[in-house]
């Protein structure tokens, strides 16, 4: 499967209008999934202020953003325009003391 | 069928990736009524053990992972939960 260039475009700009962009199921207020969730409850907890992009509204970027990653999973996490994981990863780094750092918290 | 499932994913990557210990552990009856468990695919949760991981960060320990499983993400499995070791982190985490 191929990511149209426009899509690829689409997913770019996104990811480089702002330093945090989280791709998830759900808005921060009122995530659709568990594990898009605990990435939100993870994320409120260090930052004020972040992108989270819902792509349940959005098939394009819903299908164009595991292609994008090559990753299949949501939700997914860029900082400053750099892939850092989905939950396992985020959950992990949280709870080695590393994600502040990542995100600058520190 | 579920047991069936799992089993697979296990050989999967135990073979795929020449892990030295895989356990999958099936939790889709935990998500039951979720919007992914409607489209059939399953919640799993596995830990991997393979010398594949030396060297390599978390992102790119678990894109190996999701290569080995390509043909199973999706129709059978929705969501996957991790933790990718080398076999040294393993025996220091009191595995082997």
């Amino acid at each position: 499967m191929s990511l149209p260039d426009d899509t690829r475009q689409r997913i770019q700009s996104v990811i480089d209008s702002d330093r945090v962009v989280l791709f998830m199921k759900g808005s921060r207020q009122m995530p659709q999934c568990g594990f898009s969730a605990q990435v939100v409850q993870i994320l409120d907890s260090q930052l004020g202020e972040y992108t989270t992009v819902d792509v349940l509204q959005d098939p394009e970027i819903r299908q164009g953003i595991k292609e994008f990653s090559s990753w299949p999973t949501i939700p997914q996490l860029y900082v400053g325009g750099e892939f850092i994981g989905g939950c396992d990863i985020l959950t992990e780094m949280y709870q080695a003391g590393e994600l502040s750092q990542t995100l600058g918290t520190a | 069928m579920s047991e069936e499932r799992r089993a697979r994913i296990e050989s999967k990557l135990r073979e795929r990736l020449d892990a030295a210990h895989v356990e999958v552990a099936d939790e889709s009856h935990l998500h039951a009524g979720h919007a992914g468990a409607r489209e059939g695919g399953g919640h799993f949760r596995a830990v991997i053990v393979s010398d594949r991981f030396e060297g390599k960060n978390r992102v790119a320990a678990q894109r190996e992972v999701y290569a080995a499983l390509e043909d199973e993400m999706g129709a059978h499995i929705h969501a996957l939960a991790m933790t990718t070791l080398t076999p040294a982190q393993w025996k220091e985490q009191g595995g082997g």
